[in-house]
């Protein structure tokens, strides 16, 4: 699966011997593949960083407790909830929103989508727009999880040969995407749209 | 939000120090649960001692033939590890039923053993709650408790354990491996996790500033293992109630078997009557019936979760019917659990 050279974490905040009392740190989060050194409250979140700090609204705060996935980033190649990360923890890592989702696949110039970005307008994997944001992001990163061979509940319950790749049948998908939510309803799109991209 | 600061430490025992020197302080793993309890104000440290990055998340074969399984793990590592899918399956189908993708990318096996419960009065610091507030009430036990304790709960809590993996880590006997200002210790998972009591703001019994270290299992059990979880929805919600267990049959005799319950106590529920009740018995339905019926017998349900107890029952015997007649990991069939 995509991941990214580990960074350089041998120094950055927290590392003096005895843990002062300062409650604000300065990280550095390497954002779409640009370092961007921040000091930040301690209690701000890799969300809020990205949407009140470097201006990328594109992660969305829908519950702001992980329950519905509007949040989704990539995290050093992973998809994880930006509501729930202390940014503070996070000093050196390589994150990816849905701004730079098109650059992953090749420079991205004019406006270039990622190939599921397209497949989301081709199939019409939305409505209101609110949560998808963090279904492109979730489904890069489910796409990768299952090309690595990584199992779902669902994968589990068959007692495949481990190893890659898993395919994604619509009931794959549906249990990979279930920390998204999307109250339009526009699931039966979504997961079209990300049939498209793994056939 | 109560401000906070924040270390990260060079070794295990540096951040042992580190809380020991504040006990104002937790450890911070993949921060899941922590950081949400502390958006709640449900707990308010004024110190994370990062424990994310130590070297805590190794998944390796014990000498015993067992596995160890570092509390850095991530859930989604752990139930993708080679060795887990294939000796341990219930371990692996535990993981995956529990939370979602995001999420097990970022829980580790450490924090996920101390996860709290999702009981809606502890996570509404508007409500009197004898865990989160001792001696302050528990409005669950008249109130909303439809997902709530059927076994071993107390006047002062009915609250549940939301985890899935400690469940099937309860029937695979793992151990949890601590260290503490202390030393280091081993705690069977079974003892590790405590029913409420008049304590119940206790949920483990861990020691200030110890650290879960590991947990380790030993060699898998003889025949198949599997994990099922009834919810309201197929995916993305806690249990209602859960079944982890391990089967081996011989000449149609139960010759070995392990049975825990999730989503019916304030730990993972090992089922001891049960097993009492099959070793050497044939492995039918009908035994199986009768052995989880006599685990239940305990049962005491509120006013509106006595549901939980024939579901639990029905449960336990489709799991074990499945692994009965294939003997397999894969050997539970889905379909209607009514």
């Amino acid at each position: 699966m995509a991941t990214h050279p580990a960074p350089d974490r041998s120094t950055g905040p927290g590392r003096s011997g005895d843990p002062d009392r300062t409650t604000t740190s300065t990280v550095t989060l390497r954002v779409n593949g640009v370092p961007r050194r921040l000091t930040l409250d301690n209690r701000t979140t890799v969300l809020d960083a990205l949407r009140e700090h470097l201006d990328l609204t594109g992660a969305k705060k829908g519950c702001d407790h992980g329950q519905c996935g509007a949040c989704t980033v990539l995290v050093d190649g992973r998809r994880t909830n930006s509501c729930l990360l202390p940014a503070v923890a996070h000093d050196g890592a390589e994150i990816t929103t849905v701004e730079g989702l098109a650059e992953l696949v090749g420079p991205a110039e004019g406006g270039a989508l990622h190939p599921l970005q397209q497949a989301f307008v081709d199939r019409d994997g939305f409505q209101c727009g609110y949560c998808t944001p963090g279904q492109l992001c979730s489904a890069v990163g489910a796409i990768s999880e299952a090309a690595a061979g990584h199992p779902s509940y669902v994968t589990s319950l068959t007692a495949g040969p481990p190893g890659p790749p898993v395919p994604l049948s619509p009931d794959e998908i549906r249990e990979r995407m279930s920390g998204n939510l999307c109250r339009c309803g526009a699931y039966p799109n979504i997961v079209g749209a990300i049939e498209d991209v793994t056939r | 939000m109560r401000r906070f600061a924040y270390t990260r430490a060079d070794d295990v025992d540096a951040a042992i120090a580190a809380l020991a020197d504040h006990p104002d302080g937790v450890f911070l793993g993949g921060g899941t649960n922590l950081v949400d309890l502390m958006k709640l104000g449900v707990v308010s440290p004024g110190l994370l001692v990062d424990v994310s990055r130590l070297p805590l998340a190794e998944i390796r074969e014990t000498a015993g033939g067992g596995l160890w399984i570092g509390s850095g793990v991530r859930n989604s590592d752990l139930a993708a590890h080679p060795a887990v899918r294939t000796r341990y399956p219930a371990l692996s189908q535990a993981v995956l039923a529990g939370a979602s993708g995001q999420i097990r990318n970022t829980a580790t096996t450490g924090g996920n053993l101390l996860q709290r419960t999702r009981c809606l009065y502890f996570q509404d610091v508007g409500k009197p709650c004898n865990k989160r507030v001792p001696g302050s009430g528990c409005p669950a036990r008249d109130g909303v408790h439809r997902d709530l304790a059927v076994l071993g709960h107390s006047e002062a809590c009915v609250a549940t354990h939301p985890s899935d993996m400690a469940v099937a880590l309860a029937a695979l006997d793992a151990v949890v491996h601590l260290r503490g200002p202390g030393g280091e210790r081993t705690v069977d998972l079974t003892d590790f996790h405590r029913l409420p009591g008049d304590e119940p703001h206790l949920d483990t019994v861990i020691r200030p500033a110890e650290l879960v270290v590991a947990v380790e299992l030993p060699p898998p059990p003889a025949g198949g293992s599997g994990y099922r979880k009834v919810r309201d929805r197929a995916s993305y919600a806690f249990a209602l109630v859960s079944v982890a267990a391990a089967l081996e049959v011989r000449d149609g005799s139960v010759q070995d078997v392990r049975l825990a319950f999730g989503g019916l106590a304030h730990k993972p529920w090992r089922a001891r009557a049960a097993e009492g009740a099959l070793r050497g018995a044939r492995a039918t339905e009908e035994s199986f019936t009768r052995a989880a019926d006599a685990e239940l017998a305990a049962a005491e349900p509120l006013r509106d979760n006595a549901f939980k107890v024939r579901l639990a029952r029905n449960l336990a015997v489709r799991v074990l019917s499945g692994l009965a007649s294939l003997g397999g990991a894969a050997a539970v069939t889905e379909g209607t659990v009514s």
